[in-house]
């Protein structure tokens, strides 16, 4: 359970998971901030407007995975480093997950990594396939590497 | 100048400064310029600064803001100096504060 | 050595520096004191993107706002005057305070004081918890993102309120091993993005348990660590060590307010706003009329509502100088605004309840 050990479980995860349709059309954002808390960046940081707060600042964020593109410009903005963009359509078998990183060694296009799943633990050795890093992103770089598909939405973190 | 120093960092940049010698317990030891004396040994790998008065126990920094008191030596002679919030200078002397520590005649 | 101002401010963090903004930009002759090396308060030290509100620079990092607020301060510098290396140090009667900057006291005599001192941390009881290795977060901090100085390479953090998740995770980015973070509760303290930022990267998360004891001598070689109950008891055949050279504690802050008893301020114990605090109302006056409090030092809380209270303060402390201004009042009106949808919702319910609490005792709630 994430609120005793940090770990998003399955059924927490469900509600804010893209549906299969969506996945179907091409790179989708998940949000993956769960608890109503007083923080918004992620909302003025979509140029397609396509993340809302109901109830004002302390909601959480809801995405309307029509209007999100996939385009990725909400995830170095959000303080959490909770946003995530995944894509299925990538390659047969293959997917991509895009993630904020803001360590040391920053790794390049092409390098090996290793995949790291929601508990920290090794899952195995991928390929950065991108890595963006404008100094408009302020030091946070968006990395994204190439996952194989059943594993989308158990890696959330690499080891360089 | 140790594995303690940050040389790299995703977000911040420490600049360069100038490296003085120092002295703890008459030993010679390099720290930068105006870096609190406490950093500087901390860097050193020291982590003793002084013993408690009534049960002689070790203690070493703890807010490093100049505001528990846990950080104080003696300074070129002066005693119950923080050193977590006085600058590094040049040939300083810096000794263990034992107990409350001297004050010489 | 004496000097005299119409509003006196002390503490330089982002309470300090957005009443001492307000006040000058309204025209009131300002004096702000800091007693560190340079005015910003926790934002100096925060590498972290802030959440929060992006009107109020919520998504940027602590430090790059620390650098706007001292950049905005520069359009009022002819009617503010800073000082930094300088504590105030007492209040005395006749609107008389003294302060103190490298051995050389002053007096300065004031119309209207606003003390935004911030607070200061906890410790907590166990087993050798004075080893040399064991420090607290705002120590650790300023050790390693204002000096550039790594605490160890192996931490053990205890607490899990968003000041030990997020020092854990700069422990990380500053090359420090965090070996696990301790937590009494069964549950996360602070924002559980913060905590999953940290899991993610291989931090065990040990809720629902406490630190028995350091380990060591000399300086800290481990702890030793157990369960404990529903009631915080330790729980019988659970200990277990941890190897690390440093742990930090994250275990709360109190208040800093050992000037609002000075100057006879009333002041009430409100536990969800960290302890003792002074009695204020709405437009943060003390139940001192010339004194005003902003940010921590009224209750624990966040940056952006220390910028909103030290708003709301500046243009108040403003108008008992100079008398009711119109534009003063839309500042305050603007920032009560902000502060009630930051403080909406059920991550705000202890604040609210505390912030609630305080304005009940002075007849306004
Ligand atoms: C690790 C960490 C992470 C945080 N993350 C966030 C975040 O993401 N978003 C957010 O909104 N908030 C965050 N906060 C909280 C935020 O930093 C504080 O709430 C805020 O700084 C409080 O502002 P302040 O002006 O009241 O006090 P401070 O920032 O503490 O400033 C007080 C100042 O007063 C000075 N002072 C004290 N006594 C005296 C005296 N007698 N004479 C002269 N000067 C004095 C101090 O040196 C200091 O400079 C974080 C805090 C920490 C520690
Ligand atoms: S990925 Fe792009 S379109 Fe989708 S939510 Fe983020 S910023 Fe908006
Ligand atoms: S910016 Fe990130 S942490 Fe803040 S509300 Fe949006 S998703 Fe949550
Ligand atoms: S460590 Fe607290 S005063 Fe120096």
């Amino acid at each position: 359970m994430l609120k005793n050990d940090g770990i998003i479980a399955p059924e927490e995860l469900a509600p804010v998971l893209p549906p299969p349709a969506r996945l179907e059309k091409g790179p989708v954002a998940i949000i993956e901030c769960l608890q109503d808390i007083p923080c918004d960046p992620c909302v003025s940081a979509c140029p397609t407007r396509a993340i809302k707060m109901k109830e004002g600042i302390t909601d959480k964020p809801q995405l309307d995975f029509d209007a999100c593109t996939g385009c990725g410009l909400c995830i170095p903005k959000c303080p959490g480093l909770a946003i995530f963009v995944i894509n299925m359509k990538h390659a047969a078998g293959k997917a991509t997950v895009s993630m904020s990183y803001e360590l040391l060694p920053v790794p390049e296009k092409d390098q090996e990594v290793t995949a790291l799943d929601r508990a920290g633990k090794a899952v195995g050795k991928v390929r950065v396939v991108r890595v963006i890093n404008p100094p408009a992103y302020d030091r946070t770089a968006v990395v994204t590497i190439e996952v194989p598909a059943d594993q989308v939405n158990n890696i959330r973190a690499i080891r360089v | 100048m140790t594995s303690l120093r940050i040389e790299k960092h995703p977000v911040l940049s420490f600049p360069e400064r100038k490296i003085v010698k120092f002295y703890f317990e008459g030993k010679e030891y390099q720290g930068y310029e105006g870096e609190p004396i406490a950093a500087a040994l901390h860097a050193a790998g020291i982590k003793t600064l002084r013993y408690s008065p009534q049960k002689n126990r070790a203690r070493g920094f703890f807010c490093a803001i100049g505001r528990c008191s846990s950080c104080i030596m003696e300074v070129d002679g002066q005693i119950n100096t923080m050193t977590c919030i006085t600058p590094l200078a040049e040939g300083m002397q810096v000794k263990m504060q034992k107990g409350h520590g001297y004050i010489k005649p | 050595m004496s000097r005299s101002t119409e509003v006196f401010i002390i503490g330089g963090g982002p309470a300090g520096l957005s009443a001492a903004h307000v006040a000058a930009r309204l025209g009131a002759q300002t004096l702000l004191v800091d007693d560190s090396a340079r005015v910003g308060g926790q934002l100096i030290k925060q590498t972290h993107r802030f959440f929060g509100s992006s009107n109020r620079d919520a998504g940027i990092r602590g430090i790059t706002i620390a650098d706007k607020l001292q950049q905005d301060i520069k359009d009022v510098a002819d009617r503010l005057t800073v000082l930094e290396n300088t504590a105030a140090v007492g209040f005395y009667h006749n609107k008389e305070a003294g302060i103190l900057s490298q051995n050389a006291y002053e007096r300065v005599t004031y119309q209207s004081a606003i003390v935004c001192t911030g607070a200061t941390e906890n410790s907590l009881a166990f087993e050798n918890n004075d080893l040399p290795g064991i420090y607290g977060a705002g120590g650790v901090q300023t050790l390693m993102n204002v000096h550039g100085i790594r605490p160890g390479q192996k931490i053990l953090m205890i607490g899990s309120g968003n000041i030990g998740l997020i020092v854990s995770y700069q422990l990380i980015q500053a090359g420090v091993e965090v070996v696990g973070l301790v937590e009494g509760m069964p549950t996360i303290g602070g924002y559980l993005v913060h905590a999953s930022k940290i899991r993610r990267l291989g931090v065990p998360i040990y809720t629902s348990h406490t630190i028995l004891k350091a380990l060591g001598s000399d300086g800290v070689e481990g702890a030793v660590l157990c369960r404990v109950d529903d009631k915080f008891r330790p729980v019988p055949n659970t200990e277990f060590e941890i190897k690390c050279d440093c742990i930090c504690l994250a275990v709360g802050l109190t208040p800093l307010i050992d000037l609002f008893q000075q100057a006879h301020c009333r002041m009430v114990h409100v536990g969800e706003l960290g302890g003792l605090v002074p009695l204020h109302d709405s437009s943060m006056r003390t139940t001192n009329p010339d004194i005003f409090v902003a940010g921590d030092a009224s209750g624990i809380e966040e940056a952006t509502t220390a910028i909103l209270a030290g708003r709301i303060a500046g243009a108040r402390a403003y108008e008992s100088v100079h008398g009711k201004s119109a534009e003063a009042d839309t500042i305050v009106a603007e920032a009560r605004e902000e502060l009630r949808t930051l403080r909406s919702g059920s991550t705000g319910e202890r604040i609210r309840w505390g912030r609630e609490r305080v304005l009940k005792e002075v007849g306004e709630c």
